[in-house]
């Protein structure tokens, strides 16, 4: 058995690389609109999902016009992300805002908006491929030039062209967020929001119009790996969000909520645990249980990490103020 | 004014005997509309609930449409909160809807029987989960796996399933489901302990999504646990669940004077069991409401370091509502596995525990007249005017795709009544005191 689990592990440690990027993509706009308004925004997996619609459908119907693969999924990354940032600015000018204009200060009120969000999200997409294409069952297209393979390693790992475009977008995306909040003005903005929402607006920012950039950024990375998404594992439908959505969240945890090298580091290592025990569960126990538990996993891990280290692996203890 | 309202109830009361058809039952919930809303002196205000009650019962026996059953939830509602009407005629009011209108009405339509069984069974969950976020504030996105808890605990011990694993005689006889009813309380308020004691600890956000979670889990451990050793039969589901033996119930009817047949026995019986549910589920949160634990759970809800340092725990207390809202719903899950003789993984979705939600939320948190009237509004939204609404765009409309299904939009439907709620009305429809002095303080 031992010898099974070796002869398998660098295939199993590249496909976590690959689950990792995308969980780490999606939590980024988790841990993003945390930062700035202390918000589950549960919408958030909704927005990835639209992502990996809208790269379904530019496949469908650009495929045969677009000689390239690679322009055809540089079209289909650009309005994956477009849409789904437009989206998530959508949702919190109309669902959000309204909200903080009244001044709730009950936190119950915006995390059950969230929740209708996502919902009303879900069906509407049902609802528009319903009445496109009588269907909601999507599968992606494949396009010859991402779907090559090669062997590395002796055999040891078998890659596709397109997994490795998903490990380099996202790294290219990871490294130009960093860049974005860290080095820019609307970085420390950001930032500044992120810190005292209050002291930051008497400094000459507009907190409205920051939180609105911090949902179309965190929404368009979404959307991005939402396009990826489908690339690498086809098959989607509007309700596709939701199991990676609360997983990037646990990401999101486990890195330290708020944080953003956090979110990327929770993401690649929940990608790893998730599917280490989807893949050796069944072996291990003969069987007995399937790949099926790997999202128990999941879950088990987000409440192991609430317990033994509630502000996660990079984030730190924050005094609650009165 | 005082006689308008009247004669929309008498005018109803025609329409319901002679002309009964949907236009008539709308125009019904109109006449009840002016009699809840406009500023009536409260002689005229109980004679035209009285008139109206008799009207949808009317209504409700003479034709196939359940639209009367939101009239008479609207009625009790009425009866529950509008003041200055004397006790006596409330409480004899309530029992007639209650205990000669729904059955007399389901006896001339078994839907309506099945309606009132799931609304009570709703109710019950609801006023559950009103104790969890209503009262202490916690939001729990995954209140359906109690549900499921407590319905597997019978079926399996109810049907053939436990052969699989346990020597002995199963399935066991139908008298033990209210033994199970008492089991299921114990194993739902354990589950809850053991998913409430880490995540409690935490601030509010991080219960929902690890409840939302929980969720996810008991619906994959239900879906998967047909191997290695059988316990849930996986998506196929358990059936037959045994019933408990009726015969005493059937006589007792027959004394009075009512005989049964075969498909309406069951269901008479299930209706009053739910209805004695309700009773001890508003009996208990009432008393808690106003016990040191129900002031607790309203101090941590509204601020929670202002609770501590008034010397409160924070753990216990939190635990405390958590489980009892999870006991209230596995007791409902018994009764649930019982009824429909038939438990699958289908019954406890995400979805199934937001529409809980969606019912707590529209009649406002904390409230428990509200509670009961967000069960009913969406029970028979959901199972009866969305099924019409599709059945009707079917008919009309043949050119629409057939995945554009109204009754297949529930999730649109319960999330803009969240979203729209909480925009406009946080407090819900029949708002509970507090809550609203909450809402309004910002």
């Amino acid at each position: 058995m031992l010898e099974q689990i070796l002869a398998l592990l660098p295939q199993v440690i590249f496909d976590g690389f690959i689950l990792g990027f995308v969980y780490a993509m999606v939590a980024l706009g988790y841990t993003m609109v945390y930062g700035v308004l202390e918000l589950i925004n549960f919408a958030h997996s909704e927005i990835f999902m639209i992502g990996a619609v809208v790269g379904v459908e530019v496949f469908r119907y650009l495929a045969p016009q677009v000689e390239s693969g690679f322009l055809l999924l540089l079209l289909a990354l650009i309005l994956g992300g477009v849409v789904a940032g437009i989206t998530a600015i959508l949702v919190e000018r109309f669902a959000y805002r309204p909200l903080r204009a009244r001044g709730t200060t009950n936190r119950l009120v915006p995390l059950i908006t969230a929740i209708g969000v996502s919902f009303i999200l879900q069906d509407l997409v049902r609802l528009i491929e319903g009445l496109w294409h009588n269907e909601f069952f999507l599968r992606m297209r494949t396009v010859e030039d991402l779907e090559g393979s090669v062997s590395l390693f002796g055999g040891a790992i078998f890659a596709q062209t397109k997994s490795f475009i998903l490990m380099g977008v996202s790294i290219l995306m990871l490294v130009g967020l960093t860049y974005l909040v860290n080095r820019t003005k609307l970085g420390v903005a950001i930032r500044a929001v992120a810190q005292d929402l209050h002291t930051a607006s008497l400094m000459g920012i507009d907190p409205d119009r920051i939180i609105s950039r911090t949902f179309l950024i965190g929404g368009s990375l979404g959307g991005v790996a939402g396009v990826l998404f489908a690339l690498q594992y086809t098959t989607i439908t509007p309700y596709v969000g939701f199991l990676p959505g609360i997983k990037a969240f646990t990401a999101a945890v486990l890195g330290g909520i708020g944080n953003i090298p956090g979110a990327m580091l929770g993401g690649l290592v929940l990608g790893q645990l998730e599917n280490f025990f989807g893949t050796y569960l069944p072996i291990l126990t003969n069987g007995n249980f399937g790949t099926e538990y790997k999202d128990v996993v999941a879950f088990l891990i987000l409440i192991f990490i609430l317990l033994v280290r509630p502000q996660g692996l990079l984030g730190q203890v924050v005094k609650e103020k009165v | 004014m005082n006689a308008l309202s009247s004669l929309l109830s008498l005018a109803y009361l025609g329409l319901a005997f002679l002309a009964p058809s949907p236009v008539s039952h709308l125009f019904g919930l109109a006449a009840l509309g002016v009699t809840a809303f406009l500023r009536l002196s409260p002689t005229w205000r109980t004679l035209s609930l009285a008139l109206l009650t008799l009207a949808f019962t009317v209504g409700l026996m003479r034709s196939g449409n359940t639209l009367g059953l939101i009239g008479l939830v609207g009625i009790l509602v009425a009866l529950t909160t509008l003041p200055r009407i004397p006790t006596g005629i409330r409480v004899l009011l309530a029992l007639a809807i209650l205990l000669l209108s729904v059955p007399l009405a389901g006896f001339a339509n078994t839907f309506v029987f099945e309606l009132g069984i799931q609304i009570g069974i709703y109710a019950a969950m609801a006023l559950g989960l009103n104790v969890v976020v209503g009262m202490a504030g916690l939001l729990d996105l995954g209140y359906a796996a109690f549900f499921a808890v407590g319905a597997y605990t019978w079926a399996i011990f109810g049907s053939e399933q436990a052969k699989n694993f346990l020597q002995g005689n199963f399935p066991l006889p139908g008298e033990y489901m209210y033994l199970f009813m008492g089991i299921a309380i114990v194993t739902t308020a354990l589950t809850g302990l053991l998913i409430g004691l880490p995540a409690l600890r935490l601030r509010g956000d991080y219960l929902a999504i690890v409840t939302l979670g929980l969720g996810e889990v008991v619906r994959i451990l239900a879906n998967n646990l047909d191997h290695p050793i059988n316990f849930t039969n996986g998506p196929q589901g358990i059936t037959p669940v045994q019933r408990p033996p009726i015969d005493w119930f059937r006589q007792l009817m027959a004394t009075l004077g009512v005989h049964l047949d075969r498909t309406t026995d069951y269901q008479l019986f299930f209706y009053f069991l739910v209805l004695l549910m309700i009773g001890l589920v508003v009996l208990v949160n009432v008393n808690l409401a106003n016990s040191r634990f129900g002031r607790a759970w309203v101090a941590i809800r509204e601020d929670e370091v202002a609770a501590r340092s008034m010397g409160i725990p924070l753990l216990p207390t939190k635990l405390l509502a958590f489980m009892t809202g999870a006991a209230f719903s596995g007791v409902m899950g018994v009764i649930f596995a019982a009824q429909r003789t038939f438990v699958s993984p289908e019954s406890f979705t995400l979805l199934a525990s937001i529409t809980i939600l969606g019912m707590v939320i529209l009649g406002g948190m904390g409230s428990i007249p509200g509670a009961i009237l967000g069960a009913a509004a969406l029970t028979i939204l959901n199972l009866d005017v969305l099924k019409t609404f599709s059945e009707f765009v079917r008919i009309s409309l043949p050119q629409i795709p057939n995945q554009v299904d109204p009754a297949k939009y529930e999730r649109l439907v319960f999330g803009l009544i969240l979203v729209l709620m909480m925009i406009f009305r946080p407090e819900g429809l029949i708002p509970e005191k507090r809550h609203r002095a909450e809402m309004e303080e910002a």
